[in-house]
């Protein structure tokens, strides 16, 4: 059984599984039931500037039969009074020790007003502090929220009223809603913030109602842009991750993942790009706090199998296999090949090549069953059939080199090589 | 004894209520509908006799555009609604399904299909436009899906139709020949109304071809005719006692339970049914459904060779239908003029027929069946002498699609022997595209 201790700047926890800022860590009564089902650690929901919420909060984007794909919030942080928060974060960190608590916070615009919101959270006993800059709705408006998060400066000026005032670690937590997440890491992280948190929302609208013909959530007949987030952002915020685990500046500080982990399998992933504690939300509000245990095992169990018996043995690991498109191997040549026991003869393969790729499938009509063979000479191992293909190993990619040594592009324009000709 | 009332009211209803219910809401019909592959070159679709766009039709639910959906199924076959009750999809569309290579439960087409049609019938959508009257008229013999499936077509081009059908009500086989709790007479009502929404159709009921009108006169008030009129003599037994109170005719069984109303149809306690083919079935288990103790179907081959798919096979079973394989009837004996014995000669295989499958022999051994009722189920026969009364060319009373007489057109059972409605529809598709190229070229 692998070792899923985790310990984030000195802050442990049993598993690297935290619960994001967000509803489901918005009091006492969530997150003694989260502790009670495992999870490793929390992030307070964001406290704050007062602010009063809107009914009609959430919407969704659902996709081929499955519910909340993408979900979508218009939430703003927390609207419970200050003192109450204070008072269950304390409750909730004598109750369960050896949890990690974290507590969110944006604060004012002003130097004191996060001092003082700084040294009441310490107060607690929180094990440590994130810094929202990337809500992108309703605070930004008051210059809060992503309004800082996009801007490098006023993030390492905040960045630098806080680092004043904490004594315990801080994580400046990142919006996507930029053209690159590097900036305003590299400037928070020079400013002194111990630690980053990728990704926030995506600002979205999730779609309009087709009767009333309102964007939803619907809001009394008006909507607003919410905060996208759940599996459909995954690929996004692996990809900014990533940039920050490349980045000189920003790699040399521990990173939590955030961005539509759902399994342990999304987990594994984050951490591979370099995120060494990951923050659930999504999933949890769609099935509840239950999903820690296969989080756990999971993850476990693939450790197991892989050979890693602490979480500090893969995180990063896939980082250095992430290149640039130039330094590719352009001699590494992949061909599609159909293994015919395993067809079911639903043609997915051949009309995505006919008509999306480079009509590399070959059609020999049948009654009512056709058969599908590859053109090798034609296929440009693209892996579009293999990824529509809906029975698995039954497309598979075979390695055919075109030469045997590593040609990426800078040397095959040095060397003038041939460009394809049709 | 043969008697009707076997039964009260409330098991009527459970006996003949819907055998496939549909589904009862948009979510359920989404469950399945979202497993479908969306196959290119669809094996079902391939497998569809009308080539109903099934992938299509069936993503169309999906995305919620279910006049779409009707309209895609429709297209092909404008007995889609009756069809997704009736069809043998195990054979035809379900049956070709690609899950069922990967061992995994076929797509559920034939519910899927009546998720649209029923609303379209319900909420009678139009669907089609017609185009501007061509001043051509086509008469049509016979109201079957073959018949209304080739005036649906006609009337979309402009064309002015008229069918002759001999019953007091439309939809032939479909009306009168299956299985009420497979479809039930109020719906083909609905169905046919549906059709013919479309206007420029007239049926004139109760007119039989031969006897109130001739092709003769067809030929010089319309400018083409087609003829589906299907089959419709029930194969005799030739054997000694068929003509004894008791032994009926499967469909003429059927046409009373669809039209005298369940209570009223008579019923022996023992039933034999001669047959194999979905109206020897239909016959067993609706005889079973109105109360007869026993009813035995009895099959001169074996399961390998029988007609009826195999959900037909386990419908009867699980009705309670015992099933004798390798036996044909030899005599009906009776007592007073009714039935009270059929004799029954024990058959071996022996070498295939012209049909491809083994011929039975017979052993010389026979054995006795105690029954008070025979039902006939061994096929139905063409109508030999009117069309040789009509002047039409045929083969053992098939006419060809193309017939003789120029301007005569024909199609469905009364061409193919004996096929299902979605055959029939199809055969009217292609003898309304031959008779518009008839009509409008010459």
């Amino acid at each position: 059984m692998a070792n899923l201790q985790t310990d984030f700047l000195g802050i442990k926890s049993p598993n690297p599984f935290w619960l994001a800022s967000a509803p489901p860590t918005d009091k006492q009564v969530n997150v003694l039931r989260a502790f009670e089902a495992g999870w490793g650690g929390v992030v307070w929901k964001t406290l704050g500037s007062q602010v009063k919420n809107v009914s009609s909060r959430y919407s969704a984007v659902d996709y081929h039969g499955s519910r909340v794909m993408g979900l979508n919030n218009i939430e703003l942080i927390s609207d419970r009074p200050l003192d109450i928060n204070l008072k269950e974060i304390k409750e909730c960190i004598r109750l369960f020790p050896d949890r990690a608590m974290i507590v969110s916070l944006m604060a004012d615009n002003d130097r004191n007003s996060w001092h003082e919101l700084i040294k009441k959270v310490q107060d607690t006993g929180a094990h440590g502090i994130e810094l929202n800059f990337g809500c992108p709705h309703g605070m930004t408006e008051r210059g809060m929220g992503a309004a800082v998060g996009q801007d490098p400066d006023i993030a390492k000026l905040v960045v630098e009223w806080v680092m004043e005032a904490a004594t315990i670690p801080v994580i400046t937590k990142l919006t996507p809603n930029v053209h690159s997440v590097v900036p305003t890491g590299r400037a928070s992280v020079e400013a002194g913030s111990n630690a980053l948190s990728l990704i926030n929302t995506i600002q979205s609208v999730t779609g309009v109602d087709l009767d009333t013909l309102i964007p939803n959530p619907n809001v009394g007949g008006k909507s607003t842009f919410g905060g996208y987030c759940g599996p459909a952002v995954k690929p996004i915020a692996l990809k900014m991750l990533t940039t920050i685990a490349q980045d000189p500046v920003t790699s040399k500080v521990p990173v939590s993942g955030i961005g539509g982990v759902s399994t342990w399998r999304d987990a594994a992933e984050f951490m591979l790009l370099g995120s060494t504690t990951v923050q659930v939300c999504t999933a949890v509000m769609k099935h509840g706090f239950r999903i820690i245990d296969d989080l756990c095992e999971g993850l476990s169990n693939w450790m197991d199998e892989k050979g890693f018996q602490t979480i500090t043995d893969f995180i990063g690991k896939s980082i250095p296999t992430l290149t640039h498109w130039e330094d590719l191997d352009l001699n590494y040549h992949i061909v599609a090949r159909i293994d015919p026991d395993k067809c079911i003869h639903c043609g997915l393969c051949y009309i995505a090549c006919e008509d999306a790729s480079h009509q590399s499938i070959r059609l020999t009509q049948g009654q009512p069953y056709n058969e599908y063979a590859i053109k090798e000479d034609e296929c440009v191992g693209c892996n579009l059939c293999k990824l529509v293909c809906p029975v698995d190993s039954c497309i598979t990619m075979v390695e055919q080199r075109v030469g045997p040594e590593y040609l990426n592009w800078k040397e095959f324009q040095r060397r003038g090589l041939p460009l394809n000709d049709h | 004894m043969i008697r009707n009332n076997r039964l009260v009211k409330e098991e009527y209803a459970a006996n003949f209520s819907d055998i496939h219910p549909p589904f009862e809401t948009r979510d359920a019909a989404l469950v399945d509908a979202n497993r479908c592959l969306y196959c290119y070159d669809a094996p079902c679709t391939k497998s569809c006799p009308t080539g109903i766009d099934v992938p299509k039709f069936i993503k169309q639910i999906v995305t919620g555009n279910l006049k779409g959906s009707a309209h895609t199924i429709f297209e092909s076959n404008i007995m889609g609604g009756g069809c997704s009750r009736v069809c043998p999809v195990e054979k035809l569309c379900e049956g070709a399904c690609v899950y069922n290579l990967m061992e995994e439960t076929p797509i559920p087409i034939a519910r899927l299909q009546r998720y649209p049609t029923e609303k379209a019938i319900a909420e009678k959508w139009q669907l089609f436009e017609k185009a501007v009257p061509t001043g051509k008229k086509v008469a049509i013999v016979g109201a079957g899906p073959s018949g209304l499936s080739a005036a649906h077509v006609l009337a979309r081009a402009g064309v002015k139709v008229t069918i002759f059908e001999k019953e007091a009500k439309g939809g032939g086989l479909m009306t009168y020949g299956v299985a009420a709790y497979k479809v039930t007479p109020e719906f083909c009502a609905e169905e046919l109304e549906y059709i013919l929404s479309i206007g420029g159709i007239t049926i004139q009921y109760e007119q039989e071809l031969g006897r109130t009108i001739h092709l003769t006169q067809l030929r010089q008030q319309y400018d083409a005719v087609y003829l589906a009129f299907g089959v419709g003599l029930a194969r005799r037994l030739d054997i000694p006692g068929e003509d004894l109170d008791g032994v009926v005719d499967a469909l003429k069984f059927i046409y009373s339970i669809r039209s005298d109303g369940y209570p009223a149809v008579p019923v022996g306690d023992k039933v034999a049914v001669i047959g194999m083919g979905m109206t020897a079935i239909d016959a067993a288990t609706q005889a079973r459904r109105l109360g007869a103790k026993e009813v035995t179907l009895v099959y001169r081959r074996t399961q390998a060779e029988m007609p009826c798919t195999e959900a037909e096979l386990n419908l009867a079973k699980t009705d309670g239908c015992r099933i004798l394989w390798l036996a044909a009837p030899k005599t009906i004996t009776g007592y007073n003029g009714s039935v009270t014995q059929l004799t029954c000669s024990e058959m071996e295989l022996g070498s295939p027929d012209h049909s491809g499958r083994r011929s039975p022999i017979d052993t010389g051994r026979t054995f006795e069946l105690e029954v008070d009722m025979v039902i006939k189920a061994a096929g139905q026969t063409p109508f030999e002498s009117l069309v040789e009364a009509e002047g039409l060319a045929h083969k053992n009373g098939r006419v060809a699609a193309q017939t003789n007489l120029p301007g005569v057109f024909a199609g469905g059972d009364n061409v193919n022997g004996g096929k299902e409605v979605v055959d029939a529809v199809q055969a009217g598709k292609d003898a309304a595209a031959a008779i518009l190229k008839f009509v409008n070229h010459g």
